[in-house]
């Protein structure tokens, strides 16, 4: 078993060769004409505003939580699988139960909103009413 | 792998002196300088069908002039241009991280060819989780994406490196629960006994196996597939019109190069293992007809480029999905199919 897995080790190792040469023989033959401006960070051509590490709404966080329950189950699955043909109605039965448990979370956060990357959001009425009364206050101030 | 080892063992005598686990890791090694040119060639080669595959479908002629019969060498060319390009490493950037990036995608890509069948013989390690191992190392890519995003330090990047994260924790649950069909009617993770078990003719392939089951859980792998190697039409980690190139923007020269390279190579690696899970892999599909030697080997090229060409033709036919589609797609309509596929299957069995 552990001698298959040295196989793996062997191609991991040459993977990181072939790209290791490459980048070396690339190195050596390569044109090289330095310029300050080509050291900056592209931004559709304009000078970088700030830098790109930045805090930022990820959007799937909940997805992301909902996806690690899903791949742990389906890691059960696998084994389940595999014997599935001799252990027959018994395994099933106890399988779809559980599959039927995390179902039902999927529908629960299908239902609440969760799977969607735009999440319908209540805006609280106060900020509402400013936005909307804003180009009033204006009006009263030019008049 | 293990038989070869002990049939050339027994019949050369000077090797036999060696103790086994050393010649047995002196063709892993030969195994992997090979596998790894084949996949350096199949990335060129896929580089100049999907060109010549979109110029014809858009009813153009695609490169025609270098190396004169049809611009056969315009990839050559261009892998000379690349190798001499300068290497620009943005001064913002993480400049460690951003030259591991490339390293991860190849070698994660490449170790992923360790397990699959070109043969009844031809398999390097013959891993008793073969699919399980695919699954997990082919998932190692994304980590090496989200890394090239980040060390960047370009907010296109980072936002296609989010999108890829994105991607990856959507898709994987359909593609894995598609696999889990193949798994139930064999009984085994073993990507060699699966292609054992589907041996001899067409009509024993997987995909027609508990129909339509079977077919729902191909075409549900083939979908998340498409979406694991960030292929259109669901290619937005890199989509160029949008976020220029998503997690390579900062990329140039080799290193660039071998993003590309892992991308077709990985492109042919789903090909192959849709085709030894659900088409029959190395087997033929005449039967007994042409099933030796060489043969295998073609069976399978045959097979996971008849793959690649659908791939390339989806994308010259489909608009890119917005990611709010890409999360319905996987969430709301391949999760529940993948599921009712399995429980179709896990029904079908017992009766």
């Amino acid at each position: 078993m552990l001698f298959d897995f040295a196989g793996v080790l062997v191609f991991l190792i040459f993977g990181c060769l072939f790209v290791g040469i490459n980048l070396l023989l690339s190195r050596l033959i390569q044109t090289r004409n330095p310029h300050p401006g080509k050291l900056s960070t592209y931004e559709c051509g304009e000078i970088p505003i700030g830098t790109g590490w930045i805090q930022f709404n990820i959007r799937f966080y909940v997805i992301a939580l909902v996806f690690l329950i899903f791949d742990v189950e389906v890691v059960f699955l696998f084994p389940w699988a595999v014997v599935f043909k001799e252990l027959g109605t018994f395994a099933f039965v106890e399988m779809m139960i559980f599959v039927f448990m995390l179902l039902v979370g999927l529908a629960y956060v299908w239902a609440k909103g969760d799977l969607e990357w735009d999440k319908p959001r209540e805006v609280p009425a106060p900020e509402l009413a400013s936005v909307v009364d804003q180009p009033k206050l204006t009006e009263e101030m030019a008049s | 792998m293990r038989e070869l080892v002990s049939s050339v063992t027994s019949s050369q005598s000077f090797l036999s002196n060696l103790p086994e686990f050393v010649i047995a890791l002196i063709f892993i090694a030969i195994a992997a300088v090979i596998l790894t040119t084949v996949a350096a060639v199949l990335a060129l080669i896929g580089v100049y069908l999907e060109r010549k595959v979109s110029a014809h479908m858009q009813d153009r002629l695609g490169p025609m002039y270098v190396g004169g019969w049809h611009g056969w060498a315009q990839t050559l060319a261009d892998a000379v241009k690349l190798l001499i390009k300068e290497d620009i490493v943005p001064r913002a950037a993480d400049k460690k991280l951003h030259l591991l990036a490339p390293f991860l995608v190849f070698a994660a890509t490449l170790a992923a060819f360790a397990v699959l069948p070109f043969g009844r013989q031809l398999i390097v390690s013959d891993l008793n989780v073969g699919v399980l191992y695919v699954i997990a190392i082919s998932s190692l890519v994304v980590v090496g994406i989200i890394l090239a995003g980040w060390a960047s330090n370009n907010k296109w990047s980072l936002l296609g490196a989010m999108r890829s994260a994105a991607q990856i924790v959507s898709f994987e649950i359909p593609a894995s629960l598609a696999v889990l069909v193949v798994i139930m009617a064999v009984g085994s993770m073993n990507l060699g006994e699966i292609v054992l078990y589907q041996e001899g003719g067409i009509h024993k392939w997987l995909v027609w196996k508990f129909f339509p089951f079977n077919l729902i859980a191909f075409l549900i792998f083939f979908v998340a597939s498409l979406a694991e190697v960030n292929r259109a039409p669901f290619d937005i980690p890199e989509a160029e019109s949008e976020i220029i190139a998503g997690f390579h923007t900062e990329y140039s020269g080799m290193k660039f190069a071998m993003f590309f390279l892992a991308e077709y190579a990985n492109m042919f690696l789903v090909g192959a293992v849709g085709a030894t899970l659900f088409l029959g892999g190395w087997s033929s599909p005449f039967g007994d007809f042409m099933n030796s030697g060489p043969f295998q080997v073609f069976w399978l090229f045959a097979k996971a480029f008849a793959l690649i060409f659908v791939q390339m033709w989806l994308r010259w036919t489909l608009p890119r999905v917005r990611v709010d589609q890409l999360m319905y797609t996987s969430w709301k309509v391949l999760t529940p199919f993948a599921f009712l596929a399995m429980v179709g299957v896990g029904i079908y069995m017992i009766i």
